[in-house]
């Protein structure tokens, strides 16, 4: 007989592995399905065992330059979020350590513009960048990315550093460390694990960020998430292609997300727990 | 800054910052940045950044403008608010985009929920479950959407039609018999592992011992979740309700990819239908005023939120 304890055990693992692999079965079924031929890729269940091809790489390599999208996707995500850590950092260490009678209420107006939804601007931003000739490129959506998870990072961050005592930063302005002392030698190194997750959030929210990368770029600067529209009507009912193209353009992230999951279970708290 | 008796409390470390203080405090602190100067980089380029766009959207608004027609230009009054307000395709919108934000964050808490509960219990290959659980948080929203609508979704050839079929059911047309749940089915599959991740982290920190000493006493099960965890895990559901209900107004690439708002206004959100009218229509004016019923919409649920949710986050 089982204790009840190893019943729970028992009862969890079953639960959660069964929950686990239905959560993860559509991602699995489309991998599956970008390895079939066209006819069998619509045979359901039915073609559950096939010879795996490589054809729909290959048409895919032909028709779109796939290296493209991804470092377009690679360059707005990074540069993007390198950014909006660089200008929240001296924000929040200033909110966290000097708070002023006003600093809660500026935190709760920074997350409101994030409740501007992102299509009651989108006329104006969109003539504003065609009117620097900006639509189509990497700057614009770096631009848009960079403001768009700003509230967010400012946020994470600010969980974070309440978590540092203030007598630490207190006592390096004693010992003469500048400002930019204190947050380089003193805050971020404290910090870094929260900064981190806070920058994986970041990355990932604009890896997958469909709006304004499909309002605004269309061939020069479009990131994967546009590559993968572009397939989805013509290519709509080769079920075949489109899951090798939707793997090519989920992959690095999913990858780098099994990598950093576990500094982002440990990070993405938004201070709820103390 | 020093009140009297801090003296005999505070540590060796803090009398050493009090002497140097008094010795000669303005000789040893360096430069310090002005306050102002640290600050304003993000808050002024937020304020520009925000403020600029919703002013010209509020300036459009009230001003005829369709590239169809270049002619036609100058003040409308409220004609675009008047228009819009008597098109039934707005509270569609608003019921539909309500409906979406709130089924889905009610489903992603509940599956998060059990998800927290489950992996805190320590099984075998937990992590690599884990793993596989929060994997659909890295899929991009168009690539979720062609899945589900074409390899699952499809009613003759997606695999619950498969599945439906071998148990002798009738598939189900998902996109054409329930086209507003199919899409809050996909949301909330991007979704769970945002709440579980957030809802396991919290677990984490769930005192061990006070979970132990409740079972002690008895409680088990259901009565434990009931009064201990539950209780301890509302501040981070409430961190999810705020930060889902804010990405959830802005769902866009899922409706234009599996049901392009329809049938007819089935599935156009708020933020669907203003794309329908400036992209669609290139109505400009009209889409502009539609933008700032959202943005009015958005920030009566942001108000309501905050007040019940956010001010006690921010203590």
């Amino acid at each position: 007989m089982l204790s009840a304890r190893q019943r729970t055990t028992l009862y969890s693992g079953i639960a959660g592995w069964t929950l686990a692999l239905c959560l993860f079965f559509p991602i699995f079924w489309m991998l599956v399905t970008s390895f079939k031929t066209e006819a069998e890729a619509i045979g359901g269940m039915n073609s559950l065992f096939f010879v795996p091809t490589l054809e729909n790489y290959t048409a895919i390599n032909e028709r779109a330059n796939y290296a493209s999208y991804l470092l377009n996707s690679v360059v707005v995500s990074f540069t993007a979020t390198v950014l909006a850590l660089a200008i929240a950092l001296p924000t929040v260490y200033s909110m966290v350590f000097f708070p002023t009678g006003r600093t809660k209420d500026v935190l709760m107006w920074i997350l409101s513009t994030k409740m501007l939804p992102p299509v009651g601007v989108l006329v104006p931003i969109y003539l504003m960048f065609k009117s620097v000739h900006l639509i189509d490129s990497r700057a614009a959506l770096i631009v848009v990315y960079t403001f768009g998870n700003l509230p967010i990072v400012v946020w994470m961050l600010y969980s974070f550093f309440k978590d540092v005592p203030g007598e630490i930063i207190e006592a390096s302005r004693m010992d003469g460390a500048t400002t930019l002392q204190q947050i380089r030698l003193i805050l971020v190194p404290l910090t870094l694990p929260g900064i981190a997750s806070t920058g994986l959030l970041s990355v990932i929210l604009c890896w997958n960020e469909a709006f304004w990368s499909i309002n605004l770029t269309s061939t020069a600067a479009a990131p994967l998430t546009s590559l993968v529209a572009s397939f989805s009507s013509p290519e709509g009912l080769f079920w075949a292609k489109l899951s090798a193209v939707s793997s090519l353009a989920v992959a690095p992230i999913i990858l780098f997300g099994w990598i950093t999951q576990k500094q982002l279970v440990r990070g993405l708290t938004f201070g709820a727990v103390k | 800054m020093r009140k009297r008796g801090d003296d005999n409390l505070a540590g060796p470390s803090m009398s050493i910052i009090h002497l140097s203080q008094g010795l000669d405090a303005s000789r040893r602190i360096s430069f310090q940045m002005p306050k102002w100067l640290l600050i304003m980089p993000c808050i002024g380029l937020l304020f520009v950044w925000t403020t600029f766009p919703l002013l010209t959207t509020i300036y459009y608004s009230f001003q005829r403008y369709n590239l169809l027609s270049p002619m036609m230009t100058g003040s409308a009054g409220i004609e675009n608010y008047a228009y819009l307000f008597t098109d039934p395709a707005l509270y569609a919108a608003i019921a539909n985009t309500l409906i979406l934000v709130g089924s889905v964050v009610f489903v992603t808490i509940a599956v998060g929920t059990l998800l927290a509960v489950l992996f805190d219990q320590d099984f075998p290959g937990r992590n690599i479950a884990r793993v596989l659980a929060i994997s659909p948080f890295f899929v991009m929203p168009t690539v979720a959407a062609l899945i589900w609508k074409n390899l699952l979704m499809h009613p003759i050839y997606g695999v619950f039609a498969s599945i439906a079929n071998s148990i002798g059911l009738a598939p189900v047309d998902w996109f054409t018999q329930w086209p507003l749940l199919s899409v809050v089915i996909i949301v909330s599959w991007q979704w769970i592992p945002f709440a579980a991740l957030i809802l396991i982290t919290a677990m984490q920190s769930l005192d061990g011992e006070q979970m132990e000493a409740a079972r002690m006493d008895g409680a088990r099960g259901i009565v434990a979740f009931r009064y201990i965890v539950l209780p301890f895990l509302a501040r981070p559901i409430a961190i999810v309700v705020l930060i889902e209900t804010i990405f959830l107004f802005s769902v866009f690439a899922e409706i234009l990819v599996t049901t392009g708002g329809g049938p007819g206004l089935e599935t156009t959100n708020l933020t669907y239908l203003i794309y329908i009218k400036a992209i669609l229509e290139w109505n400009i004016g009209g889409a502009s005023a539609a933008g700032i019923v959202s943005i009015v919409v958005a920030n009566v649920v942001a108000f309501i939120l905050v007040a019940t949710v956010a001010r006690n986050f921010a203590k």
